[in-house]
């Protein structure tokens, strides 16, 4: 019991360092760049800043949720 | 890092530990954690109204993550889920409408850094009181041999009886939610989610610390359920938030995207988690977090400069 919960604990310890890898570059080459369009768009364009506010909120609940639960299926069962 | 939307520099771990933190909370609480959110934008010098329209778009993101969880754990009542988007949709607008009005009269931080405090010490008490009584009143069941094995498992209210009345109030059109177990009448359900509502819109988040305790004290919906199905509910809610405030200046979807980058791992950890603690149990552990949000309130109103 004891190996298993260290063995599931290891596993999210990787996932967490492979996520927060992820995480840094998805902040520098999406969010970075991302910024000077939106804050334009949300002077000029709000009805379309709120719809592209929504839409990029829920995609990246989506993808990232994708990502890890795909992470954490590749390391369990390497783990296993 | 710098957000132009709102002004302000902010750290992005900064951000990702909030988020992670929250997201841990509405996974094991089923609450969007704004009253955590909220003041630890403030703390870092953004302006209520874009700690509360960017929070609410946080949790859209954080709560599509912790739903689909309960989902698959059978922890969300869809039908009452569906309903009461209804109210706190028409809660969410009169919410935003006032933060407008107080925008517009140049008091907005003073105004709303009082209500969150009043609303925060209120909840902690009420759950406090409660949850303690329950549980109290469970372990005498369990010494006089009253209650057995699984049964003493069940979700016991010291509310129980306040909730049994509510349910008894025949005012048409009665609804059976078979998920939840519960028959009560339909605009019970609406009242309590467009209160919900309103504090979603003025005060930020999916007010889910004030909507899990009425879901499960006013309606008499058992705990996980609640959890599950407030999170359910505040993703459309949620998202009418984000809409409505973005419209009105009050979003800064930057700092809603790095913070919710954290929030998806602490989701994942915070639903599984609720399978392993009973319901008064989690209502007790929920007590100190409205006093943290309260607490940063107060740091922030007393020493009148952020960190």
């Amino acid at each position: 019991m004891k190996k298993q919960a260290a063995k599931s604990l290891r596993a999210f310890a990787i996932e967490l360092a492979i996520y927060s890898v992820l995480v840094t570059v998805y902040f520098f080459l999406v969010l970075h760049l991302l910024g000077e369009w939106l804050y334009h768009l949300e002077a000029q364009h709000r009805y379309m800043y709120a719809l592209v506010a929504l839409l990029l909120i829920a995609g990246q609940a989506v993808a990232l949720d994708a990502v890890t639960t795909l992470l954490f299926r590749l390391l369990r069962g390497r783990w296993r | 890092m710098f957000f132009p939307i709102s002004d302000s520099h902010i750290n992005p771990i900064y951000l990702v530990v909030v988020g992670f933190i929250i997201g841990i909370l509405g996974g094991f609480f089923g609450v969007g954690g704004s009253f955590i959110a909220g003041p630890a934008l403030r703390l870092m010098g953004v302006d209520w109204n874009y700690a509360v329209g960017t929070d609410l778009a946080h949790i859209v993101g954080k709560s599509i993550v912790a739903a689909k969880q309960h989902r698959a754990l059978g922890n969300v009542d869809l039908k009452l889920g569906f309903f009461m988007a209804f109210g706190t949709i028409a809660g969410a607008e009169c919410g935003a409408q006032l933060i407008q009005a107080l925008k517009r009269a140049g008091n907005v931080n003073i105004v709303v850094s009082y209500v969150a405090i009043v609303v925060y010490f209120g909840i902690a008490a009420f759950m406090l009181w409660e949850s303690r009584k329950t549980l109290r009143s469970g372990r005498g069941r369990s010494q006089s041999g009253l209650v057995k094995g699984s049964e003493s498992k069940k979700d016991h209210s010291a509310f129980s009886p306040v909730t049994r009345n509510i349910q008894r109030l025949k005012i048409w059109p009665m609804i059976t939610l078979p998920t939840s177990g519960v028959r009560i009448s339909l605009w019970t359900i609406l009242l309590v989610a467009f209160v919900g509502g309103v504090f979603s819109g003025f005060l930020g988040g999916g007010a889910g610390y004030i909507r899990m305790p009425s879901m499960v004290y006013v309606l008499g919906i058992p705990t996980h359920l609640a959890v599950g199905t407030d999170l359910f509910e505040i993703v459309i809610s949620a998202s009418y938030g984000t809409i409505t405030h973005a419209i009105k200046g009050n979003v800064d979807i930057l700092i809603a995207l790095v913070m919710h980058t954290g929030a998806v791992i602490g989701a994942q950890i915070g639903a599984v988690s609720t399978q392993y603690f009973a319901g008064p149990k989690i209502r007790l552990a929920f007590v100190p977090l409205p006093l943290i949000g309260a607490a940063i309130v107060i740091y922030t109103l007393v020493t009148g400069h952020k960190f």
